[in-house]
């Protein structure tokens, strides 16, 4: 064990694992005495799942090397397969946890299936191509999922698409019992909040240990020595094609189980939340983490989905400080003479910077 | 490397002491002394904060002229942001429950209060929504009330108008089919018009994305004959198909619906293309009652524009809890469980006048009971037909 801790990556990622454990606990602790703000309370689930959505996204943009513009578009396959699942199981398995560790595979799968589709046409591009076409699917999945009618009653599913538009729940021929799950554009609505935090853990340690594991194995190295030098790869015998897939579509099932867990945790969902906009916002969290780096994501998911609620005391302003807390964090992380700044202040520190950086 | 870790260490710091910051502060403060805490969501900023602000101005000049005649029952209002986003709105009741929120009149838009009513209905929390028309808000929850009418509502209201007055018309309608709003509308409205033997002779859908040219659809309702445009739809598209149908030559009657009010006051928009256009809509601000006359003379002074029924519905709305909070006889020191059953016991009895109808009643099931009333415009301004 101890030889084992000696290597620095291995350490990383047992502080990353730690890390997240002392954090859960103590949240969860405090929650259990009911000692937490009632907005901080109502953060818990969402964050859980930003931060699998920031994980996974870094392991096609920092790990695979693979600008992707449409992993909401994942997170959306995943948000409504899940909700179809849960609200369609509802009489057949009573308990809540069974119904939302369910929905959560079933959103992992559906998502894993998408990004798979998406995936073999795709991987055959590169650079700003993949980008735009991952893109395209995002807006794709939004508008198919603002067609979608689903209902379920004692007779099964039924699916419509409703592409005239003239269509509406009525015309699922549903029976009285039937139950609309999603109404078209209005998105899903009467969801059951089946999510908890401690499920929101348990997918996110999950999710580390996948990636890590991945990283740090002779598969993740493939997939790194693609990002580094694709030629270089291919000219040692790795099948690039398959690497590139296989990371792509871990990626989005690991989407999907975050959009699961998203869509149970409120009782409306609509496609538009899932937009380009969220896409870049989960991009941001993993640029502002670094790229490559599990641990930045996972803290930069967390405090940029905090920061817009904590910074309500600035009302109208708000957006335009989170902004500039943007900003300032970008410089404070990359800029050398900003980071040099305080160096200068107080000289003693500069020697010890200087050496150790 | 160290260095790096130290600033890791210390936003990890900040970021707990944010998350800790409220610890045992659970329920925020206790109000103090008569003072009823009042909260309201809605888009103040992003695309929509058109809607959400005018629904905190409105509000905000209730609770003025309520604060104003210094009675036992005193009110003090704090407007949350949700960008007119479900989860956002969450975290916005969430912060306001932190704050000690009492009663809650909002949020504005109807995803939003769909996710919103749920938690207010777990919390016991009595929630008023001045303008989210969705029947899904209210369905299943005994403590949530809606202030204007729903989506269903105005489609039937709009065929049963239609039939009454106008029962030979071909009817075409163009409408929006990616928002709940209009292809709510739209559905009712169908299925109302068959019932009632109304003749629709040509429909035509539009998108977000395609509410820039609308003479496909025009064509259409043309070469069927259509002599009645139905439009359950907003202003800003409306006034685009006004447009284009004036340039085509196609002159028919052309009906909308609430989201057509507004669109006198769109910038850039000729008033004479709306000539006759007629619109089911609560509330005018060119009614003549001394009510409506004060609130938009007050509404013009402080923020400079004319009032849309949106700040309409929410100075509505915090006059109903006014006078819900003072015929139950309720203190402000009342936990706002206890204040959520003295409420919805009195509003489903009480009646109540206002300036977006008069005797509006409360069923149990939330919707509220009112007259529509049909404007027609004429010469730039609502006048009763």
């Amino acid at each position: 064990m101890k030889n084992l801790l000696k290597k620095k990556t291995t350490r990383t990622d047992f502080l990353t694992y730690l890390g997240v454990i002392v954090v859960f606990v103590i949240m969860f602790a405090l929650q259990q005495g009911d000692m937490l703000k009632n907005s901080t309370q109502g953060m818990l689930v969402p964050v859980c799942c930003f931060v699998v959505m920031a994980v996974s996204l870094n392991l096609t943009v920092g790990i695979l090397g693979e600008l992707s513009l449409g992993h909401a578009g994942f997170m959306s396959v995943g948000a409504f397969s899940g909700i179809i699942a849960a609200m369609s199981l509802e009489q057949t398995i009573p308990s809540d946890l069974a119904r939302l560790i369910i929905a959560i595979v079933v959103g992992a799968i559906c998502a894993a299936i998408a990004g798979f589709i998406v995936g073999v046409p795709v991987l055959r591009l590169q650079g700003d191509y993949l980008a735009i076409v991952t893109l395209a699917f995002g807006e794709i999945i939004k508008e198919l999922i603002n067609c979608l009618i689903v209902g379920y009653d004692e007779n099964g599913l039924h699916v419509m698409f409703n592409l005239s538009g003239k269509l509406s729940v009525e015309n699922l021929n549903m029976t009285e019992n039937g139950v609309a799950i999603i109404k078209g554009a209005q998105g899903a609505v009467g969801v059951d909040k089946l999510a908890t935090f401690p499920m929101g853990f348990v997918l996110v340690m999950l999710c580390l240990v996948i990636v890590l594991n991945l990283v740090r194995s002779r598969t993740g190295r493939a997939i790194l020595s693609i990002r580094d030098n694709r030629i270089a790869a291919e000219s040692v015998g790795i099948n690039v094609t398959k690497y590139r897939l296989m990371a792509f579509v871990i990626s989005a099932a690991m989407a999907g189980s975050a959009g699961a867990l998203f869509g149970l945790n409120y009782s409306t969902l609509s496609s538009t939340r899932f937009d380009f906009n969220t896409s870049i916002l989960v991009l941001v969290y993993v640029v502002l983490g670094g790229l490559g780096n599990i641990w930045g994501s996972i803290i930069a998911a967390v405090v940029l989905y905090v920061l817009p609620e904590a910074l309500r005391e600035f009302n109208d302003y708000r957006m335009l400080a989170y902004a500039v807390v943007l900003i300032l964090v970008m410089l404070a992380t990359n800029n050398e003479r900003f980071k040099a700044a305080p160096s200068r202040v107080i000289p003693k520190r500069r020697k010890g910077a200087a050496v150790n950086g | 490397m160290k260095k790096k870790s130290v600033l890791a260490a210390a936003m990890a710091g900040a970021m707990c002491m944010g998350l800790l910051a409220g610890c045992g502060g659970k329920g925020g403060d206790t109000a103090d002394g008569n003072t009823f805490k009042i909260g309201t969501i809605g888009p103040l900023t992003g695309d929509n904060a058109i809607y959400g602000n005018a629904v905190a101005n409105g509000a905000q000049i209730a609770v003025d002229e309520i604060n104003a005649l210094g009675g036992d029952i005193q009110l003090s209002l704090k407007a949350e942001d949700d960008v007119a986003a479900a989860d956002t709105a969450v975290n916005a009741y969430n912060t306001l429950k932190d704050w000690g929120m009492q009663v809650l009149v909002g949020p504005t838009t109807s995803g939003s209060s769909i996710a919103v009513a749920s938690e207010a209905n777990a919390d016991r929390m009595f929630m008023l929504t001045p303008s989210g028309s969705s029947a899904d808000i209210t369905e299943g929850k005994d403590n949530v009330f809606q202030v204007c009418f729903t989506d269903p509502n105005q489609g039937t209201a709009a065929a049963d108008y239609i039939s009454t007055n106008m029962p030979d018309s071909k009817i075409a309608i163009i409408y929006q089919n990616d928002i709940d709003y209009s292809q709510g509308i739209r559905n009712t409205f169908a299925a109302e018009a068959e019932e009632k033997g109304l003749e629709i002779v040509s429909e035509g859908t539009f998108t977000a994305d395609t509410a820039t040219d609308f003479s496909v659809q025009l064509t259409a309702a043309q070469a069927a004959g259509a002599d009645l445009l139905f439009l359950p739809i907003y202003y800003q598209e409306a006034s685009v198909i006004l447009n284009q149908a004036k340039t085509m030559g196609f002159a028919p009657t052309v009906f909308g619906v609430d989201g057509m009010d507004g669109i006198l006051t769109l910038p850039g928009f000729d008033t004479s293309l709306a000539e006759g256009v007629m619109l089911l809509t609560p509330f005018s601000a060119d009614a003549e009652d001394e009510k409506t006359q004060n609130f938009v003379s007050e509404y013009q002074d402080r923020f400079g524009e004319i009032p849309n029924q949106f700040a309409a519905d929410a100075y509505d709305a915090v006059y109903i809890v006014y006078e819900g909070l003072k015929a139950a006889g309720c203190t402000a020191d009342m936990s706002y469980e206890d204040i959520c059953e003295a409420l919805v016991g009195q509003i489903t009895t009480m009646s109540f006048d206002g300036l977006t109808g008069a005797d509006m009643t409360w069923e149990a099931t939330g919707e509220v009971s009112k007259a529509p009333m049909a404007v027609v415009i004429k010469d730039g301004a609502y006048v009763l037909p």
